[in-house]
């Protein structure tokens, strides 16, 4: 048992982070919401009660359609090209190959990169230009007699945002795979040994018996990687400049406040990303922390 | 052991995971720190040292790289040697056209830390931000002392006015209807340069027929807005051009319909890589021959040279077809806050960046002309001399995507609603949001 003294001392020790948090996190995420409540437009703060009218024009704002459905088809591309891909590489290197080592930090190195990086490399990869200007992927392709993979990538038209879920996968798919690989590792060798006996195939062994047992990882990495998918601004931006097609909310709420002084709709937006996030990781927090209290 | 190693492994990871989130936040928020550095020491000083602050100007601007930097430096330089005792503070903040800057000096002026003077695009992208949150003095009183109001063409002065007060002193002008064209190409497919909207559409489509996909290039979508105005302009005239900033015409017009119809023509002869390329890019095509047009503005003229071609045999230049006459502009301009810190010293800096000496200074190094009309002619090369001529007998009407006629708000309603049309290409849709733009962030009711 503690003592009162040490609980104290505690406490004494902590506050400072807690009034932190108190201050920057909930207080802001306070004055925010109220100011997403106001009709505050111009560089200077007015705080005049406008209700949910911010919201409202949101929802009828035929931009901000296109930035939750290209949020929808990136975090879709994204979550499920980074698990499909992170799962099949932490498969091949549990197969106790030599040189896994190497593999492992060679797969995980994109992660240690920021998006910006990552964008304007793939910038350049991605290049949509043909003909005589051809270059990137697009010059690989057609110096290999590809010709049918040459695109225009992100500025192919409806589609352009699938394609940077593209760079995502890239970055992310090999942080999925550590998540992965350290859920197999944690599968005791008998359970393996036991499906064998009785005759189980390897494929059936996979289908019945580890992925089940690696349900909760899939599940931690869907709330990584999705809340990672929903406030994805700097990739974007460093692939394609801020452009209409491939906007997405967290590029309007930049674009809108900071160029437009449209303080309230930024605010709005920026309290939706807000919502779209927690309704993803309160969950989830919810989840483990019950399981943690019954251990 | 191994599970042991590899714990320690994945700890390590969501420790990068964490460095990588704690780099993206400073990414984003990097153009304040500095400008709060800068700002938290003269605040302490301020009690202490009041007698040597006296003797400084903090100058806010977005001049952080390239000619514009050093043109800045040209004209500091010509300020210390007329004020030598006045501390001259570069409070520049890079990001690409300011955006960076302003979303930096909004933060400042937010907190009442406003610096002495700061850069910004002339007109209502001043007027509109910061005289309507009644941050900035009238500078009349400069134009009258300095007979600044005899140089400056008169058609200039309404459109850095409200009200009958000018609010900031313009050092630079830069024009925005600027068709450039390569002339080896229009020689080889015999096109004369195009002075009407419809002489341009015949000369593409023969551009278009001998094999040439896209004549006009264009870049991101800034430049499809930069490329709208001039249009707008070259279909509607000055006057009627003027109206509609102004709120003397609306924007449900027929003429207004028929504008859009041009702009959705002139679209159609563009490159479909557009929204990946730079401003640069895009120029880049006409001068390698890849395309015959570009509409940009005459920074453009300084990227030529700089890759290394010469006027006349490696571009050409002309006001885009059914502008001439015209010289849409733009300009840079400093302007003398409320409550400026050091007012004198403010004043001084006005007073510099206003007069022949410090515009002479700034100009040549930057690439653009003097928004006086009696620079010296000896400093400017072949295309500066021409602007020069026409700056000073043009119609002088004002730039949208460079922030004269329109505030920030309605720019960037109109912003998005032409994003949306260059997705869906519905003229319709995009005539009504450009009058809601206007009935909710400009002058229209």
């Amino acid at each position: 048992m503690q003592s009162r003294k040490d609980q104290l001392l505690g406490l004494a020790l902590v506050s400072p982070s807690i009034l932190a948090v108190l201050i920057f996190v909930y207080g802001f995420i306070a004055w925010s919401g109220r100011v997403s409540l106001s009709q505050w437009k111009g560089l200077m703060p007015d705080y005049t009660w406008a209700g949910l009218q911010n919201y409202i024009g949101l929802f009828t704002d035929p931009r901000f359609r296109i930035d939750i459905r290209n949020t929808v088809v990136f975090t879709v591309l994204f979550v499920g090209g980074c698990l499909v891909l992170g799962l099949t590489l932490a498969i091949l290197l549990d197969q106790g190959l030599r040189g896994e080592g190497f593999f492992r930090s060679l797969y995980l190195f994109p992660m240690a990169i920021s998006f910006i990086v990552t964008g304007v490399v793939w910038r350049w990869l991605m290049n949509p230009a043909q003909g005589s200007r051809i270059s990137g992927l697009n010059l690989i392709f057609d110096q290999l007699g590809l010709d049918f993979l040459i695109n225009k990538w992100h500025t192919t038209p409806e589609w352009g945002i699938a394609f940077i879920a593209i760079p995502a996968i890239w970055q992310m798919s090999g942080y999925t795979m550590a998540l992965y690989l350290g859920g197999l590792r944690a599968i005791p060798e008998s359970l393996r040994e036991a499906a064998r006996v009785d005759g189980a195939s390897e494929f059936a062994m996979y289908r019945r018996i580890i992925l089940p047992l690696l349900s909760p990882i899939t599940l931690s990495a869907m709330i990584i990687l999705g809340h990672i998918s929903l406030k994805v601004f700097d990739l974007i931006v460093a692939v394609a400049g801020k452009q209409i097609p491939l906007d997405v909310p967290a590029i309007y709420m930049w674009t809108t406040t900071f160029d437009g002084n449209f303080y309230g709709r930024g605010a709005s937006i920026g309290i939706l990303l807000l919502l779209s996030v927690a309704v993803l990781v309160i969950p989830y927090l919810r989840y483990t922390l019950k399981n943690e209290a019954e251990l | 052991m191994r599970y042991k190693t590899f714990l320690l492994f994945l700890i390590l990871a969501l420790v990068l995971v964490a460095c990588g989130g704690g780099n993206n936040a400073a990414t984003n928020t990097e153009p304040v720190a500095p400008a709060e550095e800068e700002a938290a020491p003269a605040q302490e000083e301020a009690p202490a040292e009041a007698e040597e602050m006296a003797n400084q100007v903090e100058v806010f601007s977005w001049w952080t790289g390239g000619g514009e930097a050093a043109g800045l430096e040209a004209m500091i330089k010509v300020f210390n040697e007329k004020y030598p005792d006045i501390e001259f503070i570069n409070a520049a903040v890079a990001g690409g056209a300011g955006t960076n800057a302003r979303a930096v000096l909004a933060t400042r002026l937010q907190a009442g830390d406003a610096p002495d003077s700061w850069q910004g695009h002339a007109g209502q992208e001043l007027i509109g931000t910061y005289v309507a949150a009644g941050q900035l003095e009238p500078v009349n009183f400069l134009f009258e002392e300095n007979g600044w109001l005899d140089v400056m063409p008169e058609t200039l002065i309404p459109l850095i006015s409200q009200d009958g007060n000018i609010y900031s002193v313009p050092v630079n002008i830069h024009r925005a209807n600027v068709l450039w064209n390569n002339p080896t190409v229009l020689a080889e497919n015999g096109i004369d340069v195009p002075t009407t909207l419809d002489e341009w559409f015949t000369a593409m489509d023969a551009l278009q027929a001998a094999g040439m996909e896209a004549p006009l290039a264009m870049g991101e979508q800034w430049t499809a807005m930069h490329l709208f105005e001039t249009i707008l302009l070259a279909s509607l005239g000055a006057d009627d051009y003027n109206a509609l900033w102004d709120g003397g015409k609306s924007w449900s017009e027929p003429e207004v319909a028929a504008a859009l119809e041009n702009f959705a023509k002139v679209l159609s002869y563009t490159n479909s890589d557009a929204s990946a390329l730079s401003w640069q890019d895009a120029a880049q095509l006409v001068v390698n021959g890849d395309a015959a047009f570009n509409v940009m503005g005459d920074w453009a003229e300084g990227y030529f040279r700089e890759i290394g071609f010469e006027p006349n045999s490696g571009y050409g230049w002309s006001p885009v077809p059914g502008t001439n006459g015209n010289f849409q502009f733009l300009s840079d301009s400093f302007v003398l806050p409320v409550g400026a810190p050091h007012r004198e010293a403010a004043i001084a800096w006005l007073t510099v960046a206003g007069s022949r000496e410090g515009q002479d200074a700034f100009n040549p190094v930057k690439g653009s002309i003097p928004a006086r009309s009696d620079g010296d002619r000896a400093l400017y090369g072949e295309y500066l001399l021409s602007a020069m001529d026409d700056w000073s007998n043009n119609t002088v009407v004002g730039s949208l995507t460079h922030g004269v006629v329109a505030n920030d708000s309605w720019k960037s309603e109109i912003d998005t609603a032409l994003g949306l049309f260059l997705v869906d290409k519905d003229a319709a849709t995009f005539q009504t949001a450009l009058a809601t733009a206007c009935t909710s962030s400009g002058p229209c009711q």
